[in-house]
């Protein structure tokens, strides 16, 4: 049913409709209404137009600045994101802040190796061109904090990608909204945002105090374990802030990159609290803030098998792909993995991708990484992953992952089966060409 | 007999179309299908469910930031729902709405609820949506 069917949906004019008569003057600085009036260009004025309208909606009495920018908007995901790309570039937006670039919808110079339709393509690449020409850095990673310069603790920032704020937040300390594709793109351009959430300290304090009962140390120690962990918090805070105690063991970023990325999958968590391990929890009552937890949730071995069971949709039965690196695999990744297929080879029948950005991608290249990988028979893709580029063979209807994202998502995204496993568990499953998991760290 | 519901306009619009309701938040990236309308998250209780020129009522996003850019994406088609209804505030939803009238003039009506007040909608009603934030159950 299209448009013209729905014309009782077509309804009454907008209730902001331009940048003239709002109630609250002065919760807008000067240039914020220069910006307004089209006095700073009218890409500037679009923005800050939308952003204004924002505002109420997201809470806010006023903007602040921002010093930097992460911008998810440059994800082809059809006509409507390019026209909106497009509209922004021709009306000449320039970015006002240092800003990075997402994953984009295709691999720029891959893309003809794999199933990637050469229209797609040919749209995703001039979304990315827009984006350029208003002067982002085309980084095309969902894990820009693996490569570019950082944003300090307490820095104010505008990023999109759930798995990186998710990380910005919560491991750095930066302060950022979970920023929607098509609004992150406005504050890069304004440099402003509404002054609510995250980017305010009290609103910073953890609400759901999670506790680890009796969960083993060699467990804990486990990459898989905390892309489990995320999912089952996720799914219970929503978009609450969860505080979690009772670890046992210093995480590695990856681990926390990986946990960050699955609570912001299964839930809508921008910023989560590990007690003694991110930067905003050095004690429980720095977590919270002092402020008594909304609820209290034990975390249980049984509720963590039952977790783990859902991330996977196949048990068993032949495997047509393993897929690592969503977020995209960092270099210590490519490191342990190197590691770990040297001097094997995959089964005929079962393909290994590793999604990755292009800087990382040459990092490892130049460590002498690759080459065992390549000669295992992996492949590595850059500037985009499975679930954002149409790039897989229909052939491939079995995945296996150590991504909780990946296999969270690709049911829904690509119609596939996926397991969820770790490294290990993944690689060796490439050689067999089956799935074969190790389950000895999850039995009672 | 009519019953009325008095929702926070988020972004005002008027519409009319018949419900499809689940208080379980839903990531449009991933979730929904744009070239179709149908629900697509196989964890979602309304998998499966075309929600294209339906009132949508969900208990709000969840997930990733790419919600906004299919639901746009959606509106182009035409193959969006003709109003989203949500408990509390959802803000991808609204961004959503914002540009569709931006860039294409189309109005997406996105009205919050309070809970008890979304616990009065169920699949299968006709609803009418008012720019006021008004909803109408036509026949409840």
């Amino acid at each position: 049913m299209g448009w013209a069917a729905n014309k009782m949906g077509r309804g009454s004019a907008s209730s902001y409709p331009s940048g003239r008569n709002f109630t609250m003057e002065r919760a807008l600085s000067s240039r914020d209404h220069a910006m307004l009036e089209g006095e700073c260009g009218p890409a500037a004025q679009m923005a800050m137009r939308i952003l204004e309208r924002m505002r109420p909606i997201m809470g806010a009495q006023s903007f602040l600045d921002i010093s930097g920018a992460h911008i998810d908007s440059a994800l082809y995901q059809g006509e409507a994101t390019l026209a909106y790309a497009e509209h922004l570039a021709d009306l000449g937006a320039r970015v006002r802040v240092p800003t990075t670039l997402n994953v984009s919808g295709v691999d720029e110079h891959g893309w003809q190796a794999w199933a990637v339709p050469p229209d797609w393509a040919a749209g995703a690449r001039r979304q990315m061109v827009a984006y350029r020409s208003m002067g982002c850095k085309p980084t095309w990673t969902c894990a820009p904090y693996q490569e570019s310069q950082r944003p300090a603790f307490g820095e104010q920032v505008a990023w999109g990608e759930s798995s990186a704020v998710v990380f910005a937040n919560s491991v750095l300390g930066a302060r950022t909204a979970r920023y929607p594709d098509l609004l992150d793109i406005c504050a890069a351009i304004t440099g402003r945002v509404p002054a609510a959430g995250l980017h305010l300290r009290r609103r910073r304090a953890g609400q759901v105090l999670f506790t680890l009962r009796h969960v083993p140390v060699a467990l804990q120690q486990a990459d898989s374990f905390f892309g489990v962990l995320g999912h089952l918090i996720g799914k219970a805070v929503g978009n609450r802030i969860p505080v979690i105690q009772g670890l046992e063991v210093a995480p590695s970023e990856d681990q926390l990159k990986a946990f960050g990325a699955a609570s912001a999958s299964s839930g809508a968590v921008a910023l989560f609290h590990m007690v003694g391990v991110t930067p905003e929890a050095e004690t429980l009552a720095a977590a919270t803030q002092r402020r008594p937890a909304e609820a209290t949730i034990d975390v249980t071995m049984e509720a963590l098998r039952a977790t783990r069971c859902e991330l996977s949709s196949a048990a068993i039965g032949p495997l047509d792909m393993v897929v690592l690196g969503s977020p995209h695999f960092s270099f210590e990744e490519f490191r342990k993995l190197a590691a770990l297929v040297s001097g094997r080879k995959r089964h005929p029948g079962t393909q290994l991708l590793v999604t990755a950005s292009r800087v990382v991608k040459a990092l490892a290249a130049r460590a002498g990484f690759l080459s065992s990988l390549e000669a295992f028979g992996g492949k590595v893709t850059v500037d985009t992953c499975i679930l954002t580029t149409p790039m897989l063979q229909p052939s491939v209807k079995t995945l296996m992952t150590n991504s909780a994202k990946y296999a969270y998502y690709a049911p829904g995204l690509l119609g596939t089966a996926i397991v969820y496993g770790s490294l290990e568990d993944c690689i060796r499953s490439a050689e067999r060409g089956g799935v074969d998991r190790d389950d000895s760290l999850w039995q009672p | 007999m009519a019953a009325v519901i008095e929702g926070h306009p988020v972004v005002a619009g008027e519409a009319a179309g018949m419900s499809l309701v689940s208080s379980e938040p839903l990531s449009f990236w991933g979730g929904y299908d744009q070239n179709t309308g149908t629900i697509i998250d196989r964890r979602h209780p309304l998998s499966g469910r075309v929600a294209s020129g339906k009132v949508l009522a969900i208990g709000g996003t969840r997930g990733s930031s790419t919600t906004t850019a299919v639901l746009l994406e959606a509106v182009r088609r035409g193959t969006a729902p003709v109003a989203l209804l949500t408990i509390g505030t959802d803000v991808f939803l609204a961004l959503a709405a914002i540009v569709a009238d931006e860039l294409y003039r189309r109005s997406l009506p996105v009205v919050a609820l309070s809970d008890p007040d979304f616990a009065r909608l169920s699949s299968g009603q006709l609803l009418k949506v008012a720019t006021s934030g008004r909803i109408i159950i036509v026949d409840p």
